[in-house]
């Protein structure tokens, strides 16, 4: 067994192997996803001390111009960035064309879940203003499949948690099944039944828990 | 083994006395009402208390829809955390009763996640034991795969702190068992297991369990002699909060692993400890103005578990079967003097 089928095995991951995906994962996305701004490293300033590098991904500021009749018509919703000055005045544009609207911004974290042994999504919603968002607001942010699934599985499927780091409320996308999912995606990528290369972990495990808040990736992020 | 239930009898029916004050905004009666006096269960919640608490003030409340939130010295308190927790991580030195104010107003949304009642307080604790499962078997199949009522029967017998009913109950949930290594100790100097357990030790295994701990890390900056020198909490953001299984390596003939072992785990940064008290038996340390590098180093004050200052040389696999709350979750409270830079 090699060094990277160690970090990765039965669709979990070790710390030191998510930190390996972490950064493959932003620098894919950095490379190939050109319409988001990239995704950031907040290493964990307060253990210094600690030997091992920690830390979680970061996406802030993603705009999300919701109509209920878009949510209701369409399955991915326009996202748009407010980190370049170019995007703004597009934003603005939008903005006067929808008075009625208003833009929601999402910040989502990719986070360790050492008990889980898998990344975490976690992900809050607020207005301009920064006040937060109510889960009802949000779900009309969401694709309508991830809405029926909350239906079905209040509880379980996407909770308000504190986030593990900040000590303030946010959504986080419950894990169990994370591991199934992975094994699965491993399983048909390779017929002779290797492990998930730790490089692309991040990335497939992505490509599925990111659609369940609208966010895709462009499939040569999976090459 | 009787020694072993005691522990855990302790354990279940430990309670703190609470003095419950009405906040002043929210007195629309006069005078205002003397304060509520509860005995609340230290491994139950603040929401399951409003049962008892709200028909005691409603004559004094103003009109309006409930949202029911506690604090402790304007703190607002996280009810997701075990009653029993946060007392022992709030009151350096414990405060009896303890003096909480109730709100029915004004939640603090940008701090606290909501609750709504006795079903958030319950699917927290679900949650929470999934995730115990997932930290001890690798999944979480047993705690799903609970019927409907076994499922009500194990919450309920929590809520009203049945450790009979529980304890009938929790073997449905098919948590994997760590050995106690004070009890084999035991059980080996007894003649009639002696060789059973002989034919272990030749084994020469090596075991590995994996056990749920939530580590709640309290820093000061300044040093301090007493407990009682140590400053309130403004925020929550004076604690670290460690979600983070401890791996228990036991291998047959090496040393006990011991809490102090678990917790250097979790806080490697606090590992100079031992440096300090090898050679030295007693409690007692004395501090050499001298040294600057034992000035500057961070260091463990305190380890409270269930109300328990520990002795960090206690065998860790005693602790977790004796000591943990009923989501098979070990809370630990830590007190530490920061590390100057």
């Amino acid at each position: 067994m090699d060094s990277a089928g160690e970090v990765v095995n039965d669709g979990k991951i070790t710390l030191e192997g998510f930190t390996v995906a972490a950064r493959a994962f932003a620098d894919k996305w950095k490379r190939h996803n050109l319409s988001f701004p990239p995704w950031s490293w907040i290493p964990l300033i307060n253990r210094t001390m600690l030997k091992k590098e920690e830390g979680y991904l970061s996406l802030e500021k993603i705009i999300i111009l919701s109509s209920l009749e878009g949510s209701a018509e369409e399955e991915s919703l326009d996202v748009t960035a407010d980190w370049s000055e170019k995007e703004e005045s597009i934003d603005h544009t939008v903005l006067v064309q929808n008075e009625e609207d208003e833009a929601h911004y999402y910040d989502y974290h990719i986070v360790y879940s050492a008990s889980y042994m898998v990344p975490m999504l976690y992900f809050r919603g607020y207005s301009s203003d920064g006040k937060p968002l109510s889960l009802d607001v949000i779900k009309r942010d969401l694709p309508s499949s991830s809405v029926s699934l909350l239906l079905e599985s209040k509880w379980t499927f996407i909770t308000q948690e504190e986030h593990p780091y900040l000590n303030r409320p946010w959504f986080k996308l419950h894990p169990c099944g994370t591991e199934e999912w992975i094994k699965l995606l491993s399983e048909s990528s390779s017929s002779d039944g290797c492990q998930i290369p730790v490089e692309l972990y991040l990335v497939s495990w992505f490509s599925v828990v990111g659609q369940v808040v609208g966010l895709k990736i462009p499939r040569e992020m999976l090459i | 083994m009787a020694a072993n239930e005691e522990a855990v009898k302790y354990v279940w029916e430990g309670a703190i006395p609470l003095q419950i004050h009405l906040h002043k905004s929210e007195v629309a009666s006069h005078p205002a009402p003397p304060p509520a006096l509860v005995l609340a269960p230290r491994i139950g919640y603040l929401p399951l208390l409003v049962h008892l608490i709200k028909p005691y003030f409603k004559d004094s409340l103003p009109p309006g829809e409930d949202s029911i939130w506690f604090d402790y010295k304007g703190l607002p308190l996280k009810w997701y955390i075990p009653t029993g927790v946060l007392f022992d991580l709030l009151c350096a030195e414990p405060e009896r009763p303890w003096n909480l104010t109730i709100h029915f107003r004004g939640y603090p949304s940008n701090v606290l996640i909501p609750c709504e009642g006795e079903d958030s307080v319950k699917w927290n604790f679900v949650n929470s034991l999934k995730e115990a499962a997932y930290i001890i078997n690798g999944n979480c199949k047993n705690v799903m795969n609970m019927s409907q009522s076994d499922q009500e029967d194990l919450w309920t017998s929590v809520m009203n702190g049945d450790l009979d009913a529980y304890t009938r109950l929790s073997p449905k949930i098919k948590m994997g068992n760590i050995e106690d290594e004070f009890s084999r100790k035991a059980s080996l100097s007894s003649p009639q297991s002696r060789q059973g357990g002989t034919e272990k030790d030749l084994a020469g295994q090596v075991k590995t369990a994996r056990v749920p701990v939530r580590l709640y890390v309290r820093s000061v900056s300044k040093d301090f002699e007493i407990l009682e020198d140590v400053p309130e909490m403004d925020t929550w953001d004076e604690i670290s909060y460690l979600n983070r299984p401890v791996d228990f390596l036991r291998e047959e003939g090496r040393k006990c692993f011991t809490l102090r072992d678990a917790i250097e785990c979790l806080l490697p940064e606090y590992i100079g400890d031992r440096a300090q008290t090898s050679g030295e038996e007693g409690e007692e340390r004395t501090t050499d103005a001298s040294d600057i590098s034992q000035e500057t180093r961070g260091e463990i004050k305190m380890v409270r578990i269930q109300g328990i200052e520990m002795k960090l040389e206690i065998p860790f696999s005693w602790v977790v079967n004796n000591l943990m709350n009923p989501e098979f979750y070990l809370h630990v409270s830590v007190l530490v003097k920061e590390p100057q830079r």
